[in-house]
């Protein structure tokens, strides 16, 4: 495994998505037991261009478009994991793995403790994630918390070039089930990427940015926000510190908590629903392992409690903004938001 | 369609040693199985506990064509089935007090039986959710062009489930091997085909996926044998999917909590007197194969089985509680 810390090749330009296909190409390329299953993932070229071209290189039996059946695909995942292939199962949507939940609930994190550790699951499970497309309730809502929630499976949130590039395959070598969430906000995203990137832990979150005032800590398509929002701070004259979680099942405790242990102040970014949310987690955490430490209450920028508005207006009041974030954090650090 | 595949005597007699090990098959499952209802009633096993007393001739039947390298899908009411597979009684017993000897470490219980080195990938207590595992492991085979069968159990009640119809389509579509085993005991727990289906020829929906599809008569061995053998090779031999709807009958209540009050009697009567067991030792009796002294001794055998299989379980242990949280996540690298 390649720390990303260290690339050495030439850099170049990428986006989100290509990162996404490079890793694709990859796995594919790497074990000739790797195939990619899901709606529209081949002649369509996937829902989002992801799989784009792979259909041509690698033919109908590694790239498999499927019928809309979510429970039997991401079931047939499961089997065919048990069965000794390595599925990676794209659903189009978080919002549409509702239809597979209870597959990937009552079997995929079930059977490896049910079976008393004989069958274990090497499963990924790709899908896009997240709201800002006007797409309304049913195309927009960020529930990888919920999937936190389950023991028995691994919850990746790439937000970085170098982790949409680089988680893939690290997931295909864990023994478990793994579920990828992508933001599709992310998908265009256009940055460095070293020439020679490869896998990445995923047991880790990232301090993507020091600070000794506030940590700001978030995932997945928050994370531009909340760098933003830190980028404004600064200007404030607060030093916010961004923690990337990266990894939200397990969650990095040590780093989240090392991070709270320097700053004393925390604001957790999450785009999903504020009850019960993985921001409700983390500040619970929180109040567990460094009650002590902090100064202020923590603060938590997340998604009003309403089923996501199609109008462009009411869906940005709804999800999380760079100004909440900066507001979150000056109250944090007992400053008025006009300070 | 609705011609049901008739044993009837015509279907092939497998020869004598094949025909008491299939019989003594099923007066295991018997046997086991009213043990477990004595167990439960001393309340030596707890959570639920489905019977298969009845159906017997259709885990035996089916189970007993596949060979080593097969795989099998099962439901909750999965004892026979485990037992038929060759999962000792030990470690189903062991199982069923949760002990760690048992085939899930007791971490399963009667819904859940396993077993790796047989390919029995459980014991499913979502109605429909194996369907799709089954394809799976279908879908596994086909790529790493192995010549496996993978048979998949589920009762009638899963018909009306969306699984049901999604795994049809995908395994019809992909052409993969699977042979599913449609359980027809009538009721849905308490439900009635009829009062749930807005068409009761299962295996006329079955072949409207364009799946070989037939009806069988689940409550005689060698009907459900010799139709499972001709499904299994004609799956082996990469024809896809084969569907069979094994008609049978539950003789005893769905669960141990079940009034039963959704059926007569009567009815019960009736099918017994067309019970698997019976009408199997007739035809052995027929063909001159059993005789009562052999069916005393198998009975006798049974019975020590069973209650060494009890013993066994009885002083099994209890997994430390400090180990609660393995197999939460793999102990060790991927395969």
């Amino acid at each position: 495994m390649t720390p990303t810390e260290t690339p050495s090749a030439a850099v170049r330009r990428s986006t989100y998505r290509e990162a996404v296909r490079e890793a694709l190409r990859e796995a594919l390329l790497r074990d000739g037991r790797v195939f990619l299953m899901g709606e529209d993932v081949g002649r369509y070229g996937g829902c989002y261009a992801v799989s784009k071209g792979l259909l041509g290189e690698f033919g109908e039996a590694r790239i498999r478009d499927t019928p809309l059946s979510e429970s039997a695909f991401v079931g047939a995942g499961i089997g065919a994991a048990l069965g000794g292939v390595r599925p990676i199962v794209e659903i189009m949507t978080v919002n549409f793995s509702l239809l597979a939940l209870d597959q990937i609930l009552n079997n995929a994190a079930t059977l490896l403790h049910m079976s008393g550790g004989q069958f274990n699951i090497p499963l990924v499970i790709r899908m896009a994630t997240g709201g800002g497309r006007q797409l309304a309730a049913q195309h927009s809502h960020s529930l990888e918390g919920w999937y936190a929630h389950i023991p028995g499976i691994k919850v990746l949130a790439p937000a970085t070039l170098e982790d949409a590039r680089g988680m893939l395959w690290t997931a295909l070598e864990d023994p478990d089930p793994v579920l990828i969430f992508e933001n599709a906000l992310l998908y265009n995203l256009e940055g460095d990427l070293a020439g020679d990137a490869g896998p990445v832990p995923i047991d880790r979150a990232r301090v993507m940015r020091e600070g000794r005032d506030v940590s700001l800590i978030t995932y997945g398509g928050s994370l531009y926000k909340t760098l933003a929002a830190a980028r404004a701070l600064e200007g404030k004259g607060v030093a916010a510190e961004v923690v990337d979680l990266r990894t939200l099942r397990p969650l990095d405790q040590e780093t989240i908590s090392g991070s709270v242990a320097k700053t004393r102040r925390v604001v957790v970014v999450d785009e999903g629903w504020r009850t019960g949310s993985l921001s409700a987690e983390i500040v619970a955490r929180l109040a567990e392992t460094s009650f002590w430490e902090l100064d202020t209450p923590p603060e938590r920028v997340c998604s009003a409690e309403v089923p996501m508005p199609y109008a462009r207006h009411l869906e940005l009041s709804a999800l999380p903004s760079v100004e909440k974030i900066v507001s979150a954090a000056l109250r944090a650090c007992g400053r008025g938001a006009d300070a | 369609m609705s011609q049901i595949t008739d044993g009837g005597g015509k279907a092939g007699m497998p020869d004598a040693e094949t025909c008491l090990r299939l019989l003594r098959q099923m007066v295991l499952i018997r046997r086991f199985e009213e043990k477990l209802a004595e167990l439960y009633t001393q309340e030596k096993i707890r959570g639920f506990l489905h019977l298969y007393i009845g159906e017997e001739a259709v885990a035996v039947g089916a189970i007993g064509v596949l060979g080593p390298e097969d795989a099998i899908v099962a439901t909750y009411r999965e004892h026979g089935h485990a037992l038929a597979r060759g999962i000792s009684a030990n470690a189903i017993m062991a199982e069923m007090f949760g002990k760690v000897e048992g085939c899930s470490r007791g971490r399963g219980g009667s819904m859940h039986l396993f077993d790796a080195p047989t390919r029995f990938y459980g014991g499913n207590a979502i109605v429909g959710a194996g369907l799709p595992i089954a394809v799976g492991l279908a879908l596994a085979d086909k790529m790493l062009g192995r010549d496996r069968v993978t048979v998949c159990f589920f009762g009638e009640g899963a018909v009306a489930e969306g699984d049901f119809h999604e795994s049809l389509n995908l395994a019809a579509l992909w052409g993969l091997p699977v042979l599913f085993c449609c359980e027809n005991n009538l009721y849905a727990m308490g439900t009635a085909l009829a009062r749930s289906e807005s068409e009761t020829d299962i295996a006329l929906k079955a072949a409207s996926y364009g799946i070989p599809a037939w009806p069988v008569d689940g409550m005689d061995l060698l009907s459900v044998r010799e139709a499972a053998g001709r499904a299994a090779d004609a799956v082996r031999s990469g024809g896809g999917p084969y569907f069979l709807e094994l008609r049978t009958y539950r003789f005893r209540a769905h669960s141990m909590f079940d009034p039963e009050l959704y059926r007569t009697k009567a009815e019960v009567e009736t099918w017994k007197e067309r019970d698997p067991i019976a009408l199997f030792a007739g035809r052995l009796r027929e063909a001159g194969l059993l005789t009562d002294e052999r069916l005393q001794a198998l009975e006798a055998e049974v019975a020590q089985e069973v209650a060494a299989a009890t013993a066994f379980a009885e002083a099994g242990s209890l997994e430390p509680v400090e180990d609660l949280t393995r197999f939460v996540y793999s102990e060790g690298r991927a395969r």
